[in-house]
């Protein structure tokens, strides 16, 4: 009988950068390299949730709670010059390197408030939208038949609304807190989730090592949560990263629009409404936190489609 | 076709037939006829083969004398018990001692599973083991059986070759110690040398643990060296099933005939006029009426055209579906229509 | 660009490839994919180029055709058509090299044929895309046609005309686009006709989708005659049929090397097929030749190792005998054996082996080994 002989074998080194882990590390430090852009994407979303978790370091955490009526609107950054009529120069020894907002906050200070705030919101929504996709879409695809064209129905239902609609309906039914507003995004959100995840599962479903695992005789359920589940991880992941941008925007745009429970919470889309109003008087008050909004999600976004050129031509090997 | 004594596996008039949905309400408006009355049997320690080209069903048929798809009709007997409708635990247990090596070992292994990890597994689901060193050193022993080192069994997938994933696959067969074996095309992704690797490999395993193969495959070449008697496939259905070394040198049927002298040589000094077959192979959905291979064959005469062939037993465990006793190569297509048969047409049982 | 400045090893020799060295560029290193090849193809013969996966059989072929993809550097070596060496050609001149002198027919017949177009209008878009090449087949196709259509007829004075037309044209002569079109139709039916395709007039009009695999491939092998090339290249092209009709599509080549002035190298896997098909052969193993013989020497006395392993790891169709496998795997190119590239897996491995790279050499008239066994 024909052995195996080691010679035959890559020397150790050889297969240490040949396949594994640090092949992939290799292959991603490769693809970085290639695409600028989206290293910058990835640094910034990073960042951002760097700042997130040590924002209570940085900040005080309740500082948005107290207005300073008299250092409204005010701008004493020497760095820009807005040539504009009615810009104030705030009183006081403070340089405001953002400016202030209309109760007299900083707008730096509560940018760094809001990330945080906004990222932990995305996050529970698109964890939460993606633990019941999953659920749901895996059962569909594994299950067939009725079971599977009832998902397929309801999740047509939520996906024909358009979704910030069905959201500003949900938050006025619900009520305007943030947990509320949360629930409605979410509502909105998880239906793509059962989508990706049953067409993941059909396709993993008629590979030839679930039939093997079937011949060999394991049953529907560890199939199923040991096998397939594990494999079909990779687009929800892609997806879910490029999510975390999206619902930000999303969300910021539903406070945007009025729904935010109290103008003072230091949220990103609260902040660029207040800035509506004053937008010739005081422009820093819609376009820092604007900004704000266009590079964290857009560094999500970035980072997203990084992880996805990552895996994606490398699952069809 | 009855089961003989000694016969491991006998498969009855099995039938596999999947509906064609149509229109607008997904009626089922044909069928796709991919096992159409199969009948066999196989003795305990032999292999048998199957060959065939694309679109015969000898995958379908593996699968569902494997019950990993449902028999539309007929009757699979296993060691002397019918297992056709068997389900459940008693199912589990016919499992343990039939198992399948698929055709592509690129994708019949889990990608996410430890060489270890996808064989103890297959212990665990058949509670074969009771401690976890048990089955590391059971897993150890059937890795070094299938030309393997203990030390790939950390290992994953994508970091074997073909060759070795194909043992990986052989190795995961064999945990149950199973009785009986269904290779469908296991070298047919592979290179000729690591071909001859796993072909010398399973003729060992063979010999060493008495196990009984249904090799099936699409190359001749390769059922010769494996195969102590081949079933040829056409369109669903068994035309010849011999000896191996009469199908070659004797073949009875029109289309083992031409499977038989298409295959090349690797011999320069032997080249034949290759005989090509016309026409391309007909689908399952669109069975020809008559006998099946009447489109292609190049003696069909009216009566083949109408009239299906029945199985019959022409010699001691060989069976031809043909209306006539053709004696090739010296008949010729004319001679048959002016009823020049040699051999004569075959008298209804 | 240059002219035969360079004396032809052999005379007749349409193709030679010399010390052909090709590095693919990965994220993971170098894959040294050609580690020197040398092959000639003669004028008018089939050679079989013949490897397992991974040896380089398609690169070389890629290589030939300029088609190798954007990681891949020709480190060094020359690949010359008739003593014009391609690698030295701009993408324009390489490109009508590829439409009039090399052809290349690939494996899946289906990811290389347009589904949206049907097969007629694919043919006539070859012969119609540079109409001076094709002029004189062209016309020789409307005549054709055109004896055909008045044969035992009495002309009437619109045929007549048509017949003067067809005789006045000359190769340099301008010809309108709807008489170039027509013409084109006439020839591409004929070159379907030329592949036994049943009905060429029906599969004219056909899309891909509608054709089985045996079809299609004859769909492409008549679109790469149609090119009149000096040199056809054919990727695998049976390996993904049935048996019955690989044998037909054999026997067509078989009838098509008559018919065609074409040399052919025939890349396979398969040395049965090469037995059944070609004049001489190439065995290739990780990027070299290893050995080069007509095909009836090389199965009757092969001289390399790995050849020989070969030869014995093949099941026969017409015996039973052992099959003896070659052991170990073909090396990863990322980091190849040294010296002689089959020495982990040799039997007959000796000292020098890892340290020198046997050249290729004659060792009786028209066979050629490339190893230390033989000298060099």
């Amino acid at each position: 009988m024909t052995r195996e002989s080691s010679s035959s074998a890559p020397s150790k080194e050889e297969r240490k950068s040949s396949h594994g882990f640090r092949r992939e590390v290799r292959y991603g430090i490769h693809l970085l390299r290639k695409n600028p852009i989206v290293l910058l994407g990835s640094i910034v979303a990073l960042g951002s949730i760097v700042l997130s978790l040590s924002s209570g370091l940085v900040v005080d955490q309740n500082s948005w709670k107290t207005t300073h009526i008299a250092l409204r609107l005010c701008w004493n950054n020497p760095i820009v010059n807005w040539n504009l009529r009615n810009v104030y120069d705030c009183a006081g020894p403070t340089t405001y390197t953002l400016g202030t907002d209309n109760y007299g906050r900083d707008v730096f200070r509560m940018i760094i408030l809001a990330i945080p705030l906004d990222l932990r919101i995305s996050l529970e929504i698109v964890l939460s939208a993606v633990l019941i996709g999953t659920v749901f879409g895996g059962i569909a695809a594994y299950a067939g038949g009725t079971l599977d064209e009832l998902i397929l129905r309801l999740t047509d239902i939520f996906l024909a609304i358009p979704s910030l609609l069905l959201a500003i309906v949900l938050a006025t039914i619900l009520g305007r807190t943030l947990e509320n507003l949360t629930l409605s995004v979410l509502i909105t959100w998880w239906p793509t989730y059962v989508r990706l995840m049953r067409s993941q599962v059909l396709t993993e479903k008629e590979k030839p090592y679930v039939e093997a695992l079937r011949a060999v005789g394991a049953g529907r359920f560890r199939i199923l949560f040991r096998h397939i589940v594990p494999n079909s991880i990779y687009p929800i992941l892609v997806q879910g990263t490029l999510d975390i941008g999206s619902v930000i925007l999303t969300f910021s745009a539903l406070t945007f629009i009025g729904f935010s429970p109290s103008p003072l919470i230091p949220e990103l889309g609260n902040l660029v409404n207040q800035g509506i109003e004053f937008v010739f008087t005081a422009p820093w008050l819609i376009i820092f936190p604007g900004l704000t909004i266009f590079i964290v999600s857009l560094g999500f976004n970035l980072l997203g489609d990084g992880i996805r050129d990552i895996f994606d031509p490398r699952l069809r090997r | 076709m009855k089961g003989r004594d000694g016969d491991l596996l006998t498969v009855q008039d099995l039938h596999k037939w999947f509906p064609i949905k149509g229109g607008l309400l997904g009626k089922t408006v044909g069928q796709l006829r991919a096992v159409d009355g199969v009948s066999l049997s196989v003795m305990k320690g032999e292999t048998l083969g199957v060959v065939g080209e694309s679109g015969c069903g000898k995958t379908t048929l593996a699968k569902t004398i494997l019950k990993l798809i449902k028999p539309t009709k007929g009757k699979i007997i296993f060691d002397g018990s019918d297992v056709t409708d068997l389900s459940g635990r008693k199912a589990m247990r016919l499992r343990r001692r039939m198992q399948i090596v698929f055709q592509d070992p690129y994708a019949s292994l889990d990608p996410r599973q430890t060489v270890r990890s996808c064989l103890t597994e297959v212990m665990g689901v058949h509670g074969l083991v009771t401690s976890r060193r048990e089955s590391e050193e059971a897993a150890e022993n059937l890795i070094e059986k299938v030309g393997l080192n203990p030390d790939h069994l950390l290992r994953f997938p994508h970091e074997f070759s073909g060759g070795q994933r194909q043992r990986i696959a052989v190795a995961r067969a064999l945990v149950t110690n199973p009785d009986f074996l269904v290779l469908d095309e296991p070298t047919s992704s592979l290179d000729v040398s690591v071909q001859a690797q796993i072909l010398n490999l399973l003729k060992s395993l063979q010999r060493e643990f008495g196990l009984t193969y249904l090799f099936i495959s699409h190359n001749l070449a390769v059922i010769r060296q494996v195969s102590h008697r081949t079933a040829v496939m056409y369109l669903g259905r068994m035309v010849e099933i011999a000896e191996t070394e009469k199908i070659y040198s004797e073949p009875k049927h029109p289309y083992t005939s031409a499977l038989v002298s298409a295959v090349p040589i690797p011999d320069p000094s032997r080249r034949t006029e290759l005989a090509a077959l016309e026409g391309d192979v007909p689908s399952p959905v669109n069975i020809p009426p008559g006998c099946r291979f009447n489109t292609r064959c190049p003696y069909a005469t009216e009566k083949c055209r109408r009239e299906t062939p029945p199985l019959v037993e022409i010699a001691p465990s060989h069976w031809i579906e043909c209306h006539y006793d053709i004696d090739f190569p010296s008949m010729k297509r004319s001679d048959l229509e002016r009823g020049l048969i040699s051999g004569g047409e075959r008298a209804p049982e | 660009m240059a002219v035969m400045s360079r004396a032809l090893v052999t005379k007749d020799a349409v193709l030679e490839v010399k010390d052909l060295r090709v590095d693919f560029h990965t994220y993971a290193g170098d894959v040294k994919a050609l580690n020197g090849v040398e092959l000639t193809v003669k004028r008018g013969e089939i050679l079989g180029l013949v490897g397992e996966s991974g040896c380089g059989k398609s690169v070389t072929a890629l290589s030939i055709v300029g088609l190798l993809p954007q990681n891949a550097e020709v480190v060094s070596g020359e690949i010359l058509l008739e003593g014009r060496d391609l690698l030295r050609l701009t993408k324009e001149e390489m490109r009508l090299a590829r439409l009039g002198e090399i052809a290349i027919v690939f494996q899946d017949p289906a990811t290389y044929l347009n589904p949206v177009i049907n097969i007629g209008a694919q043919i006539t878009e070859i012969l119609t895309s540079d109409r001076r090449r094709f002029q004189v087949e062209l016309v020789s196709a409307g005549l054709k046609d055109f004896e055909g259509r008045v044969q035992g007829k009495p002309l009437s004075p619109a045929l007549e005309k048509e017949g003067r037309r067809l005789r006045s044209i000359t190769p340099s002569s301008r010809m309108r686009r709807g008489e170039v079109k027509r013409l084109a139709k006439l020839l591409a039916l004929s070159y379907l006709r030329m592949v036994k395709l049943p009905d060429a007039a029906r599969v004219f009009k056909m899309y891909p989708f509608e054709l089985s695999g045996g079809m299609r491939q004859r769909a492409i092998i008549a679109m790469a005659l149609a090119r009149r090339p000096k040199l056809l290249l054919a990727d695998e092209i049976t390996t993904a049929l049935d048996v019955t009709v690989q044998a037909q599509i054999l026997r067509l080549l078989k009838e098509l090397k008559e018919k065609i002035d074409a040399s052919v190298v025939l890349i396979t896997h398969d040395l049965a097929v090469v037995a059944e098909l070609c004049d001489r052969a190439a065995v290739m193993y990780a990027g070299n030749i290893v050995e080069v013989a007509e095909v009836k020497e090389l199965f009757a006395n092969p001289l390399h190792p790995y050849t020989k392993g070969l030869l014995e790891a093949i099941p026969r169709p017409d015996s039973r005998s052992e099959l003896k496998s070659i052991a170990g795997s073909v090396p990863d190119l990322l980091f190849p054996p040294t010296g002689c590239r089959f020495h982990p897996r040799c039997p007959f491995a000796f000292d020098r082996c890892p340290k020198v790279a046997p050249p290729l050499v004659e060792v009786s008239p028209g066979h050629l080994v490339a190893c230390l066994l033989y000298g060099g």
